[in-house]
């Protein structure tokens, strides 16, 4: 799912680095605000968890591979503002490092996996999970679909701005310049691998990882404390 | 209490390997001469992309280990990406958390 160099115009990737500026200075001071100082290093765990994740690549049936992210149990386990800066930073250093995804694409790519993931995953959670007692059924398929629902989200985003750069930009002879599938073709190829490997795989990873830590460190857990707090995002 | 933790991140770290057994590219991140295949050419904006810039480790392996090593290499990339993502989040977080004196 992380745009490569290339593949989307540098007028897309304007944009959406514009869309993620105020994200990341909002994030910013939601850490500032919100995130006591001994959480910092489960922070930065939760960080590197979704670095090594990515690394996972799954076999997708038509011959391309894909992966999960843990993007989704990033926001449910430290807030997803903080997932914003967990997942940009894991992002940032793939894209920087090691080539995977570009760096004028960094924005585009935060955009999908940093802030609409773990958002999409967040709401999806509290809405089926409500207070659902943690380790029931209805938790965990909240936790579950909250994972499938927030990779899903990504995947389409990540497929309409790969789909909409032959719509937009072409050479004179009608050749595209950058990503040259059209959205008839990006689409339904990015949700089969998302929606049939690595979506089940992503709500597998968030329900039982999310179980784990609530139950081996429920103090440091977003949605228990945001609970006692009753503040919300 | 976060020593569970680094040891299930060490732990996927070893393993990362599994994650170079799945064949094939992932949809949309082809190199250009995948896409010169695919397609008898390679967009303009692609191939140019391609001279822009040149990571250090392209693709988690690391040049001077050649690719007899390359599930050695793996693992060293996810030891040297899990050190860079952990710093760097430590560093933003901590400049940004509150301090303990403000609480």
């Amino acid at each position: 799912m992380h745009i490569p160099e290339g593949y989307l115009s540098p007028s897309t990737c304007l944009v959406t680095t514009a869309i993620m500026l105020p994200i990341w200075y909002k994030a910013i001071k939601k850490i500032k605000t919100d995130l006591p100082a001994s959480n910092i290093p489960f922070l930065s765990m939760g960080a590197v968890f979704s670095f090594i994740i990515m690394m996972f690549n799954l076999p997708v049936p038509d011959g391309t591979t894909a992966h999960a992210t843990g993007a989704v149990l990033a926001a449910l386990a430290l807030g997803p503002w903080a997932a914003v800066i967990c997942i940009s930073v894991a992002l940032f250093i793939q894209a920087v490092v090691f080539g995977d995804g570009g760096i004028l694409a960094f924005g585009a790519n935060a955009f999908n996996i940093a802030f609409l993931m773990p958002f999409i995953g967040y709401y999806t959670y509290n809405f089926i999970a409500k207070n659902a007692p943690i380790g029931s059924f209805k938790q965990m398929s909240a936790a579950f679909l909250a994972g499938f629902v927030g990779l899903n989200i990504a995947a389409l985003s990540t497929a309409i701005m790969f789909g909409i750069q032959p719509l937009l930009f072409t050479t004179a002879d009608n050749i595209p310049l950058y990503c040259p599938y059209g959205l008839s073709i990006a689409v339904p190829a990015m949700m089969f691998a998302h929606t049939l490997v690595a979506g089940p795989i992503e709500g597998i990873l968030t329900a039982f990882s999310l179980k784990y830590i609530l139950n081996s460190s429920p103090k440091l857990s977003f949605i228990i404390s945001s609970k006692e707090k009753t503040s919300n995002v | 209490m976060y020593k569970k933790y680094i040891v299930i991140l060490l732990a996927l770290i070893i393993i990362s390997p599994l994650g170079l057994i799945a064949e094939g590219t992932a949809w949309g991140e082809w190199g250009s001469d995948d896409l010169k295949e695919m397609l008898g050419f390679v967009p303009v904006g692609i191939e140019k992309a391609e001279n822009l810039s040149k990571a250090i480790f392209p693709d988690y392996t690391i040049p001077f280990l050649g690719e007899t090593l390359e599930y050695f290499a793996y693992i060293l990339s996810a030891i040297i990406g899990a050190f860079l993502v952990y710093s760097i989040t430590f560093l933003i977080a901590k400049l940004s958390a509150k301090k303990p004196y403000e609480n």
